[in-house]
């Protein structure tokens, strides 16, 4: 549901479980019985294409049967509450529900009401823990290690899931997070989270071994945090002048989907010397793979 | 339903609490016709009347909540009048103040009325009706407040929303000097206040919820305060919630302006952290603040610059509450929270007993010019028999609100209404339950 459901342990145990994941993903043979027989029903209240596939190819992957659910279409506009879908959903029988909503909390309101497993694809402005996941495997890979790490943080922090996670789970790993952005965009208070925050990239990436781009959320913007893309983009932007203050190995992530020349220069996010980008994408389905062979052994835990 | 007695009765055996002239000791209570006739020790039984023996428990003034939501008219399944009288005498409270933001909401003369006479009809409480600052509640065109104010409305307001054109609000508060009339302002700048559901704090940084600063309060506070000074307005802050506004409502009073203060008794109980794992009982407005904004909320009661405590009554049906954070709405249930609650604050050590009822009692009733609200000879006879330190667990589903909605359900509280007389009548007995 949230990173501080798990402790330091389980979460290296769960990230190790998907490390193992990584060769089978590039087989030939991509198909495992651990969920066979088992239901995995998507529910995705919010539009979503990778996080979506990613889970669906995971659940197919380990041998669950797959249902996607795109609910932003149907029940919600005649009426029907959450709860309700849940529990209608909940009849069915499905034993593992994998939900994203736009409303913060709004996963945990379900799973509430769910006697199945739920998993938090993302919910509103709070959390989504699977993706910081599998930024920590992809970092993993790449550096082979975590802990010690110095990993900066730049984009929109106030809107973000994914920033709240990743440094939930990253200062839980041992990671040393910085968070870069401008006032507008930093959440009330964040120098609290256990994070270095600055309000200058240049200053801000200055030896760092990852920098992770953050998308703007320009769906949830309402009024003006930012004067312009174009501006954002000169002083926010990460592009190769502004990488040099980093370390000289720095690698760049970005969670998807990228607003190529507002967040990160096309120049960076496709140099696969720098970029983890791809990876991140690879590492996701093991991920999940893992989590959700992680559920299915452990029976009715929430995730 | 203010059922008048024929029948004398004398209080025996009671402590007298009368905040209205900072009496707090052992005494007897006369009542004839629902009116008190005599206090003191002297008193014996040679009167033929109905002996009602407190105890050695609390005998005080009803309480007067000046800030009561109900469903009636157009959405009775939230509360109806009579359901809010039942939960109001077996809370305590004598006299309720009814917010206008009804469907539709009471705007004339004749709205106005309508709640009169079912108060009067259906309530087992007092109902006193306030009426809107502006047709429809839309915050543009002067709603009859003088004609409101014959009827029978006891003072206006605009529900939750602020009146955001200040050319408006200034107009409102000259208008309303003709009339002596109190206007209730809600400060919190729309603008600013603008997609939050929770205070602006770390909580709600972490949850993801977009929060309402303390700013949007101040601001608007700030502005009518100006207003009042320059139109010698009777004006009422309801419920403010931040810290940083109360030294302008101290500096405000310093210079004897017609202002005053409420809060709402979930300000003063909880915090920001009650909101836990988005629970949206606790998704209030004002908002829960922080631990720091609470202690000098309660404070401000102590120093008397704040002059009023209400309950905030906002009862939701589950529809409204069962709901993601963001979407669900507003409001607490807490007619029958608003004194025990209030006397978690005694028994906390953080205020006086007098100092907790004069905000609930005597203070609303001299802002609204009541006669109730004291134990005064030719007062009428609303009291309330008290055993301070009776334990219970609040269960809000054990309430007589239609909704169940309270962010106190599950709380521990000391303190309970015993007996609740409405001029001199019998309404609730904790043995017996409300009369029906």
């Amino acid at each position: 549901m949230q990173i501080s459901d798990l402790n330091r342990l389980e979460a290296l145990e769960l990230i190790e479980r998907a490390e193992l994941f990584l060769p089978f993903c590039v087989s030939r043979e991509k198909k495992l019985k651990t969920l066979q027989g088992r239901t995995l029903v998507n529910l995705f209240f919010e539009n979503s294409t990778r996080t979506l596939a990613s889970f669906e190819l995971a659940g197919k992957r380990m041998g669950a049967d797959v249902v996607n659910m795109s609910v932003r279409n149907s029940s919600v506009l005649k009426g029907e509450t959450l709860l309700d879908t849940a529990a209608t959903l909940n009849s069915m029988g499905p034993d593992l529900l994998v939900v994203r909503h736009a409303s913060s909390g709004a996963v945990q309101l379900l799973s509430r009401k769910v006697s199945c497993s739920v998993i938090n694809a993302g919910d509103g402005k709070h959390e989504h823990p699977s993706q910081a996941f599998l930024d920590a495997l992809t970092l993993k890979r790449s550096f082979g290690r975590i802990e010690g790490l110095k990993i900066a943080i730049v984009g929109d922090i106030l809107h973000s899931r994914v920033a709240r996670s990743n440094v939930a789970l990253l200062n839980m790993l041992g990671a040393r997070v910085r968070l870069i952005a401008p006032p507008t965009l930093l959440p009330f208070e964040v120098q609290n989270w256990g994070v270095e925050v600055f309000n200058d990239l240049e200053t801000g990436i200055a030896g760092v071994d990852v920098v992770m781009a953050l998308r703007l959320q320009l769906e949830r913007m309402e009024g003006g945090f930012l004067p312009s893309p174009r501006e954002y983009f000169r002083f926010f932007g990460i592009d190769r002048e502004k990488l040099k203050a980093a370390s000289p190995n720095v690698m760049v992530m970005h969670p998807g989907p990228m607003n190529r020349g507002v967040e990160i220069d096309s120049d960076i996010a496709d140099d696969p010397k720098i970029s983890l980008i791809p990876d991140q994408v690879e590492s996701g389905v093991a991920m999940r793979m893992a989590i959700l062979e992680a559920l299915a052994s452990y029976g009715r835990n929430d995730e | 339903m203010a059922a008048m007695m024929n029948n004398m009765k004398i209080f025996t055996n009671a402590r007298v609490i009368d905040p209205a002239s900072d009496f707090d000791g052992k005494t007897q209570v006369l009542v004839n016709e629902g009116v008190i006739v005599g206090i003191g020790d002297e008193l014996t039984e040679e009167y033929q009347c109905e002996i009602i023996d407190c105890d050695g428990h609390v005998l005080m003034p009803g309480l007067i909540d000046m800030r009561v939501s109900t469903g009636e008219p157009g959405e009775e399944h939230r509360e109806t009048l009579r359901s809010a009288g039942y939960a109001a005498v077996s809370g305590g409270i004598t006299t309720i103040v009814v917010q206008p933001d009804t469907n539709p909401c009471i705007d004339d003369a004749s709205k106005v009325d309508f709640i009169k006479r079912r108060g009067r009809d259906y309530c087992l409480a007092k109902v006193l009706p306030c009426g809107a600052l502006t047709k429809g509640l839309a915050g543009e065109q002067m709603a009859e407040i003088g004609l409101m104010a014959q009827a029978g409305a006891i003072m206006f307001a605009n529900g939750y929303g602020a009146i955001k054109d200040t050319k408006v609000m200034q107009r409102l508060l000259a208008y309303s000097c003709t009339f002596d009339a109190l206007i209730a302002a809600r400060p919190q700048d729309p603008w600013l206040a603008k997609g939050g559901v929770v205070a602006q704090g770390e909580l709600a940084a972490r949850l993801g919820l977009g929060g309402i600063s303390s700013s949007a309060e101040t601001i608007f506070a700030n502005r009518d305060i100006s207003l009042a000074a320059a139109t010698g307005a009777k004006l009422l802050l309801d419920m403010v919630s931040s810290k940083n506004t109360i030294p302008l409502i101290e500096t405000a009073k310093g210079h004897g302006l017609d202002v005053f203060a409420s809060v709402n008794i979930h300000n003063l109980c909880l915090n920001d952290n009650d909101i836990g794992d988005y629970r949206t009982f606790a998704k209030l407005d004002p908002p829960l603040r922080s631990e720091s904004d609470r202690l000098a909320l309660i404070k401000a009661i102590k120093d008397g610059i704040i002059d009023v405590i209400v309950s905030g009554h906002d009862p939701r049906p589950p529809e409204e509450k069962r709901l993601p954070f963001d979407e669900a709405a507003f409001g607490s249930s807490a007619l029958e929270a608003l004194l025990p609650a209030a006397l978690t604050l005694y028994h906390a050590g953080n205020l006086e007993l007098l100092e907790i009822i004069k905000p609930l009692t005597a203070n609303p009733a001299a802002i609204l010019g009541l006669a109730q609200g004291k134990i005064q000879i030719g007062a009428p006879a609303d009291l309330i028999v008290v055993d301070l330190g009776y334990p219970h667990r609040f269960d809000a589903s054990q309430t007589f609100s239609k909704s169940k909605n309270a962010a106190f359900d599950g709380r521990l509280f000391q303190g309970k209404v015993l007996q609740t007389f409405v001029n001199g009548a019998k309404l609730y007995d904790i043995e017996t339950g409300v009369v029906r």
